[in-house]
């Protein structure tokens, strides 16, 4: 006996499937931007040894390398309210994006600051610029520059990964998957769908970012 | 009254005694030229006058700011100081002109329309004002050190301290740095100057410090050093590089 394929069934849902894009970017985006910010203060933390912050920031990178995105949710989603911290699933999924992110981009952004020449910082400093001027205007854009192509793969990844917050029941792209293939009993269209969805948008993603990279920090070609 | 004024400096690396009292004033216009062998401590003195070393005892004044073991805050002393690095150390994420403009606008708070025509005025002094768009990696060796030539006068410094400025050149790209550093000596600027370029020292050079074993063994005119050194070290030093 054949199986029929029904891709119509998936179709019928696709109000559902566009809302849960619509949260999965909307995720990712958050995510991004303040993981991102952690990423740049805990690499300068690191890189520069500013104590107490660079220890702090060893063992929240470790923490975070060491153990499993889900675990880490459930944490902050079911364990967190014992400590009287009651997060609803978007919170929840926001924060451990974030803090998932910070924990690799402070790495990945530390490895660009410490590729910095150490002739350039003191070319910086004898022309008078404060630690924060050179930082700003000296060590970041080139470390950001070198480290891109490594940050949009971690977006992407960290995008992916939030398919796992449809566990605690944040509406994203798989939990409305899954709600869909409950209803229609059609598996396999509806992952096909679905997993066509993610791997298009995780290319446009890495686009974005790259185009993003050579906007904000890249040379401006005359 | 000297511009630059150094007492009595003494500069440890861990055990390493590198400067071993170093007295030196500097008057303004002159141009100093630091000789000595590897090690003798002469980049180690040219970095100690704008902080980017520091040093256990003694007293550095440029122009009225002091410099005492253990200060941190350098910013005053950094602005009447210049300096350029053997390296060049351009910014490569920046344009010519913004390498010459970020320190004139982010430090002294110069508007962008006034730190461009300063930039454009620099850049056409060490003749590279068609440069302005480009960025460092397009340019020649001499090139990158005539923008960093720039970029330090920018700032309008009393000094301009230049760290084996031409040791990273090609042969060929030498002279056209030193002209410029000539054209600067000749407008009055107080320089000093780590060279191993000894002609240059011998034309340009009002005093020539020699330095050995972390202390200032020999100095003069660079005319009478050169023609009759009066210590052995000197003397064979020069004989030594020619």
């Amino acid at each position: 006996m054949a199986y029929t394929f029904d891709f119509a069934s998936v179709l019928e849902y696709s109000d559902a499937l566009l809302a849960g894009t619509v949260k999965t970017l909307a995720l990712t985006a958050v995510g991004t931007v303040f993981g991102l910010g952690i990423g740049i203060l805990g690499a300068v933390s690191r890189a520069w040894k500013l104590s107490p912050f660079d220890r702090i920031f060893a063992v929240y990178v470790e923490l975070i390398r060491n153990t499993p995105f889900l675990v880490q949710l459930f944490f902050i989603f079911f364990g967190l309210p014992a400590l009287g911290l009651q997060l609803n699933e978007w919170q929840a999924a926001i924060l451990a994006m974030v803090i998932n992110l910070g924990a690799y981009s402070t790495e990945i952004i530390r490895s660009g600051i410490e590729a910095t020449p150490r002739g350039q910082i003191e070319a910086a400093e004898s022309l008078a610029m404060t630690r924060s001027q050179v930082f700003r205007h000296v060590v970041l854009p080139p470390a950001l520059l070198k480290v891109w192509p490594s940050i949009c793969s971690q977006v992407v990844i960290v995008m992916l990964g939030s398919s796992v917050c449809s566990q605690i029941a944040a509406e994203e792209l798989t939990f409305a998957a899954n709600f869909i293939q409950s209803r229609n009993f059609r598996a396999f269209e509806t992952y096909f769908v679905v997993t066509a969805m993610y791997f298009l948008l995780a290319i446009a993603v890495r686009q974005a970012m790259v185009q993003a990279g050579q906007r904000l920090i890249a040379r401006r070609k005359k | 009254m000297a511009l630059v004024r150094i007492n009595g400096l003494h500069k440890h690396f861990g055990s390493n005694h590198v400067l071993k009292g170093i007295d030196l004033d500097i008057e303004e216009g002159q141009v100093i030229a630091l000789i000595g062998r590897s090690g003798s401590g002469k980049s180690t003195l040219l970095r100690t006058i704008n902080g980017l070393e520091t040093f256990e005892q003694g007293e550095i004044e440029v122009d009225g700011e002091h410099l005492h073991p253990r200060d941190t805050d350098l910013r005053a002393l950094r602005q009447k100081v210049g300096m350029i690095f053997q390296q060049f150390n351009l910014f490569p994420h920046l344009s010519v002109g913004r390498n010459v403009m970020l320190a004139t606008q982010v430090v002294k708070k110069i508007g962008e329309k006034e730190a461009e025509d300063i930039a454009r005025t620099m850049l056409l002094k060490v003749g590279l004002l068609e440069k302005f768009d480009a960025y460092p990696d397009q340019l020649s060796g001499g090139q990158q050190q005539r923008v960093a030539i720039a970029r330090a006068l920018a700032m309008q410094p009393r000094v301009l301290l230049c760290d084996e400025i031409t040791s990273a050149l090609d042969p060929e790209l030498v002279n056209e740095v030193l002209a410029v550093v000539k054209t600067l000596a000749a407008e009055g600027m107080t320089l000093i100057m780590v060279t191993h370029e000894m002609r240059f020292a011998r034309e340009v050079g009002d005093k020539l410090v020699f330095m050995h074993h972390g202390r200032i063994h020999e100095s003069g005119d660079p005319q009478q050093l050169f023609a009759n050194p009066q210590t052995p070290e000197l003397a064979n030093f020069i004989g030594s590089i020619n």
